[in-house]
């Protein structure tokens, strides 16, 4: 019998794209291909989590994105970049030419996603385990202000080996904070390989109930099924909320679904890019 | 110092709604009356400092000043990549409250001694290192830090100390506290050195050398027009601190003068703790004389090198 968790494996799996799901993709590809670089299996997972966020959730605002009252929402797996630069040049938060900079010298695009430089980045990611700490206090800010913005923390799952994931995670259970969500995108890939072999998450709801979380799990490419949850958060009063996202490294690209050796790519030869372009194609 | 500092941010927070403090697990009773009088801002968070660096940088990005206290070598060995980035990339206005700078926690061991804090603290972009001499310096130089752009790592020392300043001294993060007018030799003296500078200088002025005393408070942003003056008047220069040699007040010292162009260069002697981690444990006091950085010793280092000038 499967366990749960490989049922919301399979259901990630199988979920089907639509045509902006591939669109997004499409950007996430034009970037890597500007930078000849990027995490491309990192961002493909996140596509759905990040547009359903900007599409349905975020309270912002492109043409003001430092607004007093906008919504908090920090990528703290920065180097899933790719995926919220789609998503903020998607929505004019700068413009859609700039993806063909990534990376380079005079980008404010760079590797990961640095606040002040990048209009809609909440805060500097990259160096793994720094994100939720940070939402945190901002939501505790929040409280102090009787503020009624939200503030949403995207991990990854070999992210949250970091201890201090954990440290921030007893401190929100601790402070009732049920204006604070973390979403992790549980691909079950990290650099080395698949999670299972690395260091093992399960049972991973179970760890974020313990420490004071309203946790559940989702199909974290199931657009319909993730407006309907984080529309409708916290889940618990009184709670913070955790959201197990299952998803798969490189979605959307087939040869590059699942496959560690996706994590990361650089110097992508033209007919490889062809390739991905080719790949999205057939999934629409 | 330590409840000088406590106090003095405490009445910071009754005039200024921006302030926060944030303890990782410190001694029962501490700040009490804050935490009664404003629950809202006072935070009790564990052990768990790379969080609470995180959590301070959070309430910082929303217009909050939180102090984070607890000891030493906890704030700045345990959370460094947090006080890099969270802080110091973002350059928010976050303050380091170190306990037990130097060798205050000497029968503790080394895990407790906090050696290195000024070098690695003042390697980073954006922070300033502020290393008080007394509590009414301390006093003076909290309320000072409200409008501070950046972070600040803040030395405490043991308390109890001798008070060695005046509110003439009016205090401002950056500007050196000259103690006694520069002359052939200055000592160059941060945190608690200062008072043993000043006694060196006392005991030396009995021989009919005269000595000046420069009170470098902040060790970054290091106020090179003091350490200008200073190096154009004296032929001896001698840095003085309760700190590894290895990149600490002595350094910054020397980063700047070897970094100027001038004809003539004063002979600096560093004192401070060479490179080890202290073995034996005592006292503060008796640590700081086994390393040689008593009055006496700063004294003698000076005779010896005019000997050799």
């Amino acid at each position: 019998m499967e366990t749960e968790v490989e049922l919301m494996t399979r259901a990630a799996q199988l979920s089907a794209l639509d045509k902006r799901s591939m669109q997004l993709r499409g950007l996430v590809v034009r970037a890597l291909v500007g930078g000849g670089r990027g995490h491309i299996g990192s961002s493909m997972s996140l596509i759905e989590i990040l547009r359903v966020f900007y599409d349905d959730i975020l309270r912002v605002r492109a043409g003001d994105p430092t607004w007093a009252d906008r919504d908090r929402f920090i990528l703290s797996k920065g180097h899933g970049c790719l995926a919220q630069y789609a998503l903020l040049a998607d929505k004019g938060f700068f413009s859609i030419e700039e993806l063909d900079h990534f990376c380079r010298q005079s980008s404010f695009l760079g590797g990961h996603p640095e606040f002040g430089k990048v209009p809609g980045v909440e805060a500097s990611t990259g160096a793994l385990g720094h994100g939720l700490s940070i939402g945190l206090g901002m939501a505790l800010a929040a409280r102090m202000k009787k503020a009624a913005w939200q503030v949403y923390v995207v991990l990854g799952d070999g992210e949250i080996n970091e201890g201090s994931v954990w440290e921030a995670a007893m401190s929100a259970g601790k402070h009732n904070l049920d204006n604070l969500t973390a979403v992790i995108d549980y691909n079950k890939i990290q650099s080395y390989g698949f999670t299972e072999n690395v260091q093992p998450l399960e049972p991973l709801a179970d760890k974020w109930r313990s420490f004071g979380f309203s946790a559940t799990a989702i199909n974290g490419h199931d657009v319909n099924a993730l407006r309907q949850l984080l529309s409708s958060l916290p889940i618990q009063k009184g709670r913070p909320t955790a959201i197990i996202c299952h998803t798969v490294k490189g979605k959307g690209v087939s040869f590059a679904e699942n496959n560690p050796s996706w994590h990361h790519k650089s110097n992508l030869p033209p007919d490889q890019v062809a390739e991905i372009y080719d790949a999205l194609e057939r999934k629409t | 110092m330590r409840k000088a500092c406590l106090n003095s941010i405490f009445e910071l927070a009754q005039m200024d709604e921006r302030v926060v403090f944030i303890g990782s697990d410190l001694g029962p009773g501490t700040l009490d009356e804050f935490r009664h009088e404003i629950p809202d801002r006072f935070f009790m968070e564990g052990i768990s400092e790379q969080n609470v660096i995180g959590m301070a940088a959070g309430m910082a990005m929303e217009g909050y000043i939180p102090f984070v206290n607890t000891i030493a070598t906890f704030l700045s060995r345990r959370c460094y990549e947090q006080v890099a980035m969270d802080l110091c990339l973002h350059n928010l206005p976050v303050r380091l409250v170190g306990n037990g700078g130097g060798l205050v926690y000497a029968p503790l061991g080394p895990t407790h001694l906090a050696i290195e804090d000024i070098a690695i603290m003042r390697a980073l972009p954006n922070m300033s290192v502020v290393s008080p001499c007394d509590a009414e310096e301390m006093r003076r130089f909290i309320p000072s830090t409200l409008e501070h752009p950046g972070p600040i790592y803040i030395r405490l020392a043991k308390g109890g100390d001798e008070i060695i300043t005046s509110p003439v001294n009016n205090f401002q993060i950056g500007r050196a506290v000259v103690m006694r007018e520069p002359r052939k030799v200055v000592i160059i003296s941060t945190g608690i050195m200062t008072q043993r500078a000043l006694k060196a200088a006392e005991i030396l002025k009995a021989e009919d050398v005269e000595c000046g005393v420069i009170h470098m408070h902040t060790v970054k942003p290091l106020d090179f027009d003091a350490l200008a003056y200073a190096a154009q008047k004296a032929k001896i220069i001698v840095t003085v601190e309760e700190h590894l040699m290895t990149g600490g007040l002595g350094s910054a010292v020397t980063d700047y003068l070897a970094s100027a162009h001038w004809e003539r260069f004063p002979m600096i002697k560093k004192m401070g703790i060479p490179d080890v981690f202290p073995g034996e444990y005592g006292s503060q006091d008796s640590l700081l004389q086994s390393f040689d950085l008593t009055s006496e010793s700063i004294a003698a280092a000076v005779r010896s090198s005019m000997v050799e000038n």
